[in-house]
């Protein structure tokens, strides 16, 4: 039986790394997934887990943690936002090269310059080539839910890649919303145990990790390790299928919602998807055909099936909550944009970045994309294609005139 | 549209316990059933600067992520703020809005940029003074958005508040006969216009 409570998304993700009682926890605060660590330190303190609590000194020094412990054969977990994540970089990418299943809570932020503690997608998504798995939530539920399937993904024998598990930076880690929790017993039962085939201590199949890798061979580990991200994809469907007969509830690579007739629809990743259905369900009481797809996984980027979810619709905007500084749109837009090159009639597609640095996006402000869309679709002018909004600016590519 | 939605925005000042106020209505309606959100805007928070605090309450789920831009309730915990906010910023005027001041409904009204809903007032610092002996303005002003909104029936409200605040104040009980006092006082002393 499902238990019906109330918790801001921290609380659910602390919730269910108590629940999955892992080895070792490595701990280094930052705003706004502080209150994550928090939690479990409380757990620890009450006797609730028996995890090895590691307080490091920097973040750089929680995935170093991490990697020695995954290496070892232990399910390692930190959670970190923002900085934090910039400062993992360079241990990031061991940890994937090292095909170390570590399951990080990211609470995702702005990078700074200028300083600023609220959300957007920078911060992971400056990580994205990093090898890591990348899923991302709507709301606590699906940050909860999300947590649940994130050990078994990352553990699948031909996968063993490490996985970020985000959520929107105080949008929903700090917003209390109800929310349905799984009993201790049968989240245990689904996560299941991690025994590795090798680790770093083990006497029968010892392994060694970090070594030098020479070029004869270095390039064949590297291309083993985009396999493995190929196979991330059907490790994500079975588990979510699994997790489906489990809990009941759905989950894929994205969620279409209204797509099926849709004429315009947007691509976004996060919490703006709940604003976003709330803004569609409007406009199709008028009579506008609105869709959307928001997109739960990132890397690996389900290219094929975002292209076919697209395929019917007349314009798109690809929403990014990041900006890529690329001179030519965001990182979602890219992998959208690239995914529909093949398709034999490609979709009108715009990118809109929007929400930088914790600017809030509001249902009218989601209907303004919407009604650019329809201006495209009736003019069959696409006009700038790459836009912010809200922008207080006179020039008119900024503005995307009047988004 | 059929409105199935309560919104509400909190207007306080840092340390005055807004964001506790908003979580613990959030808690409230949960107890009783409703689809609840309750969320601060975060910034460079620091004691004495405007804060701003949000609920939605609901009979189904929302699944809106953004600020409250037109709320049917708006709860001033600061009446300083009156002077520098607008917080009759998009408020419905089929709603209304609680300021925490020692005067009267009618005596408010010049402060409120010609708003034409309701207006109410309670004396949280005076009613937080003598019950808790101290200013601790939110309890007060959480019984009182209860109260003239109608969102929860009061009884149940007193009922399951009793339960959050003995969770809350696990560490230290003794506050909690007195902030339990603070609700009732402040459910009988909102005054209407």
């Amino acid at each position: 039986m499902s238990i019906r409570e109330r918790l801001s998304g921290n609380e659910a993700v602390a919730y269910a790394m108590r629940q999955i009682n892992p080895d070792v926890f490595a701990a280094f605060p930052i705003t706004p997934s502080t209150e994550i660590p928090q939690y479990f330190a409380q757990y620890v303190a009450n006797g609730q887990v028996d995890t090895e609590y590691v307080t490091v000194e920097s973040e750089h020094s929680s995935m170093s943690t991490c990697i020695g412990a995954s290496a070892a054969g232990c399910r390692a977990v930190t959670a970190t936002s923002s900085a934090g994540l910039a400062f993992m970089y360079e241990v990031l990418y061991v940890a994937a090269s090292s095909r170390l299943p570590i399951t990080l809570a990211c609470v995702n932020r702005t990078l700074t310059g200028p300083i600023n503690i609220n959300n957007d997608h920078s911060d992971s998504m400056g990580a994205r080539d990093s090898g890591w798995i990348q899923i991302y939530a709507e709301n606590n539920q699906e940050a909860y839910d999300n947590y649940l399937q994130a050990m078994r993904i990352s553990e699948t024998p031909d996968v063993r890649l490490p996985i970020m598990v985000c959520q929107d930076g105080f949008i929903t880690s700090h917003a209390v919303e109800n929310i349905l929790l799984e009993e201790d017993a049968a989240v245990k039962a689904f996560v299941g145990e991690y025994h590795p085939e090798h680790a770093l201590m083990g006497r029968d199949h010892p392994l060694a990790v970090g070594p030098y890798d020479n070029s004869p061979y270095c390039m064949e580990h590297k291309v083993q390790q985009a396999e493995a991200m190929k196979n991330a994809k059907r490790a994500i469907l079975d588990v979510a299928a699994d997790f489906e007969k489990t809990f009941g509830r759905k989950y894929g690579f994205f969620e279409e919602y209204r797509m099926e007739d849709a004429e315009v629809a947007l691509v976004l990743i996060g919490s703006t998807a709940g604003t976003a259905k709330a803004c569609i369900d409007s406009l199709r009481n008028q009579g506008i055909k609105a869709g959307l797809v928001k997109v739960r996984v990132f890397r690996p980027f389900p290219f094929e099936e975002i292209a076919a979810a697209l395929s019917h619709v007349k314009a798109v905007a690809v929403m990014d909550k990041s900006e890529g500084y690329s001179a030519a749109g965001g990182p979602l837009f890219a992998e959208v944009r690239s995914a529909c090159y093949d398709l034999p009639n490609p979709p009108k597609m715009i990118d809109v970045v929007y929400g930088l640095a914790g600017r809030d996006c509001a249902v009218q402000d989601v209907e303004r994309v919407y009604r650019y869309l329809l201006k495209i679709v009736e003019t069959g002018e696409v006009g700038p294609r790459y836009i912010h909004m809200g922008q207080r600016s006179a020039r008119e590519e900024v503005l995307g005139n009047g988004l | 549209m059929e409105k199935t939605m309560t919104e509400i925005r909190w207007h306080g000042r840092g340390g005055q316990g807004t964001k506790t106020a908003c979580l613990l209505l959030a808690d409230a309606a949960f107890a009783s059933d409703k689809y609840v959100q309750g969320f601060p805007e975060y910034g460079p928070e620091r004691m004495g600067a405007p804060i701003t605090a949000y609920n939605r309450i609901s009979d189904v789920p929302c699944s809106i992520h953004s600020f409250i831009y037109q709320p049917d309730y708006v709860v001033v915990v600061d009446e300083s703020l009156l002077s520098s906010v607008d917080v009759t910023a998009g408020l419905n005027p089929e709603g209304g809005i609680v300021i925490n001041t020692p005067r009267a409904p009618y005596e408010m009204r010049r402060f409120l940029r010609g708003y034409p809903g309701r207006v109410w007032t309670i004396d949280a610092r005076r009613i937080s003074e003598e019950l808790l002996g101290g200013y601790f303005p939110n309890t007060p002003m959480l019984a009182a958005i209860v109260k003239v909104s109608g969102i929860l029936d009061p009884d149940r409200f007193i009922h399951d508040m009793e339960a959050s605040f003995h969770h809350k104040f696990a560490t230290k009980p003794q506050v909690i006969e007195g902030n339990m006092k603070c609700l009732i006082r402040s459910m009988q002393e909102v005054q209407a216009e």
